[in-house]
């Protein structure tokens, strides 16, 4: 049934994800792809895998933004934008549009825990989910003629074969930057969510009105390198000792 | 958006035969002359030929029994639902026309509010979605209804013509639904060439505290679904010069056309009525056309278009 669930779910599992500490490996992207191609549903496709014209279906991706502050100068050694590489995967949004706007019934937002998922077996492929979702997270897998969206490892995180530090997200346990975290945002003292209070974690497009679950955390402040007047190199202030000495004789010299 | 040929034909077609059907059902034509009764058949193709034409663009067609499924939520099932129960009525009013050489005014009546019903769930399939920014107002349906009625009246005096004879009510009608139409489409294309957007790379991101976003790298060198199906761009010109086209050829050549056909002798008044169908197709194909190259869709921030 497409309808969002009545009441909150108990839970609301989802992730967290520090743009602070992400280094834009991919990492997360090629274990989601590995993962997910052997676990839910049909695999995620390839077309022309080994052509020059490759493209596929990925439930997780990177991209990656400039920032150049107010007045600011272009990328530069000495100017201030920064590159902040965005990991972008389903936000299993509250308000989930993709929800209630399929036809099937295929597309459900589970009472348990807010993970939205596609049941394969109802999908036409007609695509309007797609249209809906603001942040591009859903794909149609053109072999399958099915759609695809991060489960948030649904067959992990349950799974008691796993041992227990691998129920989590497969991007998540992946990370080697410890940029991904996962966890209940509905209680306020999981990790996650203390991770938002403490850093100001915020939604993506809000004004689009889906109340994601998923956050972000921003990047931390910067020291701008144009407030260094010298070098670290020729500072010698808090020197002790033989070397607070040999700082003074050197100046003499 | 990308403008795929499968929506675009469904959408021009279905309309154009909801606005038939709807103008029969009303009684505008004489059941019991034939070329009513081909207008009740060509009606009812336009519509299933929209509807098939619709499923071309499933990954699996086979399922689509399963849109009817969710009218309490999806305006594309509750459009699937009104489709399949219209039906019922025209097809009954086609054959009491066909066979009997009559007219069932109460089925007609609800025939033709059930074709306005239908025709506004597939306006509003596309004017529900907030990513898309220029579809997400009620001047969607507006338009798609005003099209579908101004496109019904001009098929009626066509048909009109080759039947009892044009009358100036049919004529005066149509040109003024379709000044309606039109205008209200311009009042469209103006609020689509002149609104901010509600999303940005700042919001996309939620990094515009910190300074002017904009892409470094996408993801992935080469397209992927999300490019294809929602980054196609019209050049702005293009654009201007496409609403311009599509209105000279589905508004203005068929009030014209009707004007002059609702004055002229019955063979003229035949072909003036035919060439203002073929232009309002025309018109109606580029337009729709338009509707779907035109729209951004908020998840081309994340890609820099």
């Amino acid at each position: 049934m497409t309808l969002l669930p009545s009441a909150p779910p108990p839970k609301k599992l989802g992730l967290v994800i520090d743009l602070d500490v992400c280094v834009g490996c991919h990492a997360c992207v090629i274990s989601c792809k590995e993962w997910n191609t052997g676990g839910y549903g049909s695999a995620l496709s390839d077309q022309d895998p080994y052509g020059a014209d490759v493209t596929g279906t990925f439930l997780n991706r990177i991209h990656t933004f400039e920032i150049v502050p107010e007045g600011g100068e272009i990328v530069g050694e000495a100017g201030d934008a920064r590159i902040v590489h965005f990991p972008k995967s389903c936000l299993h949004c509250d308000d989930a549009p993709c929800v209630t706007v399929c036809p099937t019934g295929a597309s459900y937002k589970r009472e348990e825990d807010g993970i939205v998922l596609v049941d394969e077996d109802k999908c036409i492929g007609c695509g309007l989910c797609a249209w809906s979702c603001a942040y591009g997270a859903r794909e149609m897998d053109l072999a399958a003629g099915v759609m695809k969206k991060c489960t948030l490892c649904v067959d992990r995180i349950y799974n008691e074969t796993l041992a227990e530090v691998d129920r989590v997200p497969s991007c998540v346990r992946t990370c080697p930057a410890n940029a991904r975290h996962y966890g209940d945002l509905s209680d306020p003292g999981s990790n996650v969510s203390i991770l938002v209070a403490e850093r100001g974690g915020f939604d993506l497009m809000p004004e689009q009105g889906t109340r994601p679950v998923n956050k972000y955390l921003p990047p931390r402040p910067r020291d701008r390198l144009a407030d260094k007047a010298m070098p670290l190199a020729e500072n010698s202030d808090g020197a002790k000792g033989f070397f607070a000495w040999l700082d003074g004789v050197l100046d003499r010299i | 958006m990308h403008p795929a040929s499968s929506i675009i034909l469904f959408t021009t077609l279905s309309g154009l035969g909801y606005g038939l059907a709807a103008m029969l059902g009303l009684g505008l034509l004489d059941p019991a002359l034939v070329s009513t009764k081909i207008a009740h058949v060509l009606a009812i193709l336009l519509i299933a030929g929209g509807l098939l034409a619709s499923t071309l663009h499933l990954g699996n067609p086979q399922r689509a029994w399963r849109a009817l499924s969710q009218w309490r939520s999806s305006w594309l099932s509750r459009e699937g639902v009104m489709a399949v129960a219209t039906f019922m009525p025209l097809l009954a009013s086609a054959w009491a026309s066909v066979f009997h050489d009559m007219r069932l005014p109460i089925t007609g009546l609800i025939g033709a509010a059930m074709c306005g019903v239908t025709v506004y769930c597939t306006a509003m399939i596309y004017a529900s979605l907030r990513a898309i920014q220029a579809w997400n107002t009620p001047l969607t349906p507006a338009c798609y209804l005003l099209f579908s009625l101004a496109g019904g009246l001009v098929l009626a005096a066509s048909f009109a013509t080759l039947g009892e004879g044009l009358s100036k009510w049919i004529a005066l009608a149509g040109t003024v639904a379709l000044a309606a139409a039109w205008g209200v489409k311009w009042a469209w294309w103006k609020r689509l060439r002149t609104m901010s957007p509600i999303s940005t790379p700042a919001s996309a991101t939620g990094l515009g505290a910190i300074g002017t976003v904009r892409l470094f790298e996408r993801p992935h060198v080469n397209e992927n679904y999300l490019t294809r199906e929602m980054g196609y761009k019209v050049a702005r010109k293009h654009a201007a010069k496409l609403s311009l086209l599509a209105t000279a050829a589905g508004g203005v050549l068929p009030c014209l056309f009707l004007s002059i056909a609702a004055l002229s002798g019955t063979w003229m008044a035949a072909t003036l009525c035919t060439l203002a169908v073929a232009g309002f197709a025309l018109g109606m194909l580029v337009e729709r056309w338009l509707f779907f190259a035109e729209a951004r869709h908020a998840v081309m921030n994340y890609y820099g278009g």
